[in-house]
């Protein structure tokens, strides 16, 4: 059959040329219609945000339009020392702590969740259908019963107990997503060519599976944190008495009124494409060690 | 059921591996959803105070106040109209990527830069549109610059537009990634058959790429239509204060301790999700999509 489909591969070749996407000579016109809404999307996912980074860069005389007044760093200065804009270093600390705490937590499950997902087992539809209500259901009315759930129980709530637990019922459903499209291109016969030299299931764990998954679990951590680090509505009645930063944003975004607003848009940004950049140069290097190792 | 056929140790060693998860969501979304049911169904002092008992009058109170219905109007004109932007938006954008862009290299780069925003915060992007469409906007000053008009428009910002506006930008990636998902498993020597078989590019689109990148528009929708119901921030910033959605008029509540009535309003939130969601799934068998 396959035989056959690559014999007709060379008479098949002229009639590519009017296809939807000829993988060779003239592109149709409809390329040039979908480049433009390509490109057009790109614009306007990244422009609105370039805005307010330039924006952020005024001086005192600033304002929330353009055009600009100034070049200074006054709204950042600004923003870390008024008491104005609240506790905006506190938060900033609490977040990056909270991250990394979700981070790990999420790996660890998820990589479990993922080993676990590989061969069915009795129930195994009511965690899967568990994890997906999780995902879908409205994360403000989640952080509430949480909330209230503290209070039932005479807990208090903080951003290390009940924000945590809220922020982990959003990132694991996507960590062990992410864990399901890394472990369906992961051979299950490379088991068994640890088991068959005579590794024990903890090191076919550490010396195959984990290497083999690496770079599947940067991206699994990557989620964690950013989405962590970003989480507004289920930790906003979970959080207890100390904001996390996506909690102080909301309340800036209420009050504040001037650049310092888009001064912390700019800073939080910022962090997020060093942990981005980070994760996705982590993967890349890992390929490309591979890549090097499979051809020397 | 398959699973009946597995032997007892894979189920206890599946058990074992997902007890981590389990140990979680149990406290964390089987609880607190409990709690906001039990909740509906207690009475209240109207000062944050919880009275403990069965009594059906919140939901009375919800559904027979005409202010339910207004918000749920407003609420399925704002998914209906972002499931609208972000389904065609995203699909076009997957079809560029997988059919159209012939290195693969430049292709995943492309779609990266799609999903990088993805992982930084919502809020923060939702902001930046005041500087464009700001009475005193880009936008605006480019149309009174142009002499297309001659007051600057109000309707761009704090309205009904600008909320949609917000969701599609924030959503679109939703949509693009798991119909980018679907589409680059389509094998391109069937698009080749089919051009064989004199298929116009139309046809190829109707009868191929469509029902092929069904799973993935299913995913997508799913994503989309649960963050816009359950969403309140993006309504209550972009709208300036003009337009309520239901979980935005859940916040209010909960602001001024009205629980139980809020409660009441979450459960009924969560049905219709419930309902949305399982007719999706009814199209798509998600779990077998996913772990492909």
């Amino acid at each position: 059959m396959s035989a056959v489909l690559t014999d007709m591969q060379g008479a098949v070749a002229p009639a590519t040329t009017k296809a939807i996407a000829p993988s060779r000579g003239q592109r149709p016109w409809t390329f040039y219609v979908l480049a433009s809404l390509f490109t057009l999307y790109v614009l306007a996912l990244y422009g609105p945000m370039i805005c307010i980074y330039i924006l952020s860069f005024q001086d005192i005389r600033g304002g929330l339009v353009f055009p600009m007044k100034g070049h200074s760093l006054h709204w950042f200065v600004d923003l870390f020392t008024q008491v104005r804009t609240g506790d905006v270093k506190g938060s900033f600390d609490r977040s990056i702590k909270l991250a990394v705490i979700v981070t790990i937590i999420t790996v660890v499950i998820s990589f479990l969740a993922g080993l676990g997902f590989r061969r069915r087992f009795a129930g195994d539809a009511v965690v899967f259908y568990m994890m997906i209500g999780s995902l879908v259901a409205p994360g403000l009315v989640l952080g509430l019963g949480t909330g209230l759930l503290f209070q039932a129980l005479g807990l208090n709530a903080s951003w290390y107990t009940s924000a945590l637990g809220a922020q982990l019922s959003w990132t694991l459903p996507f960590g062990v997503l992410v864990m399901f499209a890394v472990m369906s291109r992961y051979n299950r016969a490379w088991d068994e060519a640890a088991y068959d030299l005579g590794a024990s299931r903890w090191q076919t764990i550490w010396l195959v599976i984990v290497p083999v998954l690496a770079p599947g679990i940067v991206a699994v951590a990557l989620f964690g944190f950013t989405l962590s680090y970003d989480e507004f509505a289920r930790s906003l009645q979970t959080a207890g008495s100390l904001n996390t930063l996506p909690l102080e944003i909301w309340s800036m975004t209420l009050n504040v009124t001037s650049p310092s607003l888009y001064a912390l848009g700019t800073v939080t940004t910022i962090i997020s494409f060093i942990v981005i950049g980070a994760s996705l140069g982590t993967i890349v290097l890992i390929q490309k060690k591979r890549g090097s190792r499979a051809k020397g | 059921m398959q699973s009946s056929q597995t032997p007892p140790r894979a189920n206890l060693a599946g058990w074992l591996c997902v007890s981590p998860l389990v140990a979680v969501l149990v406290p964390f979304f089987v609880a607190p959803i409990l709690v906001v049911l039990a909740a509906s169904f207690f009475a209240t002092d109207g000062f944050g105070g919880l009275t403990p008992g069965f009594t059906l009058s919140n939901y009375i109170e919800v559904l027979h106040s005409a202010l339910t219905l207004k918000l749920y109007l407003a609420t399925i004109k704002f998914t209906v109209l972002t499931w609208i932007f972000t389904l065609i938006i995203g699909f076009f954008v997957a079809y560029f990527l997988v059919f159209h862009v012939r290195n693969q290299l430049l292709a995943i780069g492309l779609f990266l830069l799609c999903t990088v925003p993805f992982w930084t915060s919502n809020i923060i992007r939702m902001i930046s549109w005041i500087p464009l469409l700001g009475k005193e906007g880009l936008i605006n000053q480019a149309l009174l610059a142009t002499g297309a008009i001659h007051q600057p428009l109000e309707v761009l910002l704090f309205s009904d537009l600008a909320v949609v506006i917000a969701y599609v930008h924030q959503l679109t990636i939703f949509m693009i990634v798991p119909i980018f998902n679907s589409m680059a498993r389509i094998d391109k020597k069937l698009i080749e058959a089919a051009i064989d078989a004199g298929a116009s590019r139309f046809d190829i689109m109707r009868l191929i790429v469509v029902p092929m990148s069904k799973s993935g528009i299913a995913l997508g929708t799913i994503f989309v239509v649960s963050i816009v119901m359950g969403d309140f921030f993006v309504v209550k910033v972009m709208s300036g204060g003009g337009s309520a959605s239901v979980v935005s008029a859940f916040y209010e509540d909960v602001g001024v301790l009205q629980y139980p009535t809020a409660a009441a309003s979450a459960v009924l939130l969560t049905l219709v999700l419930v309902a949305v969601v399982s007719l999706i799934l009814r199209t798509v068998d998600i779990r077998q999509e996913i772990t492909r």
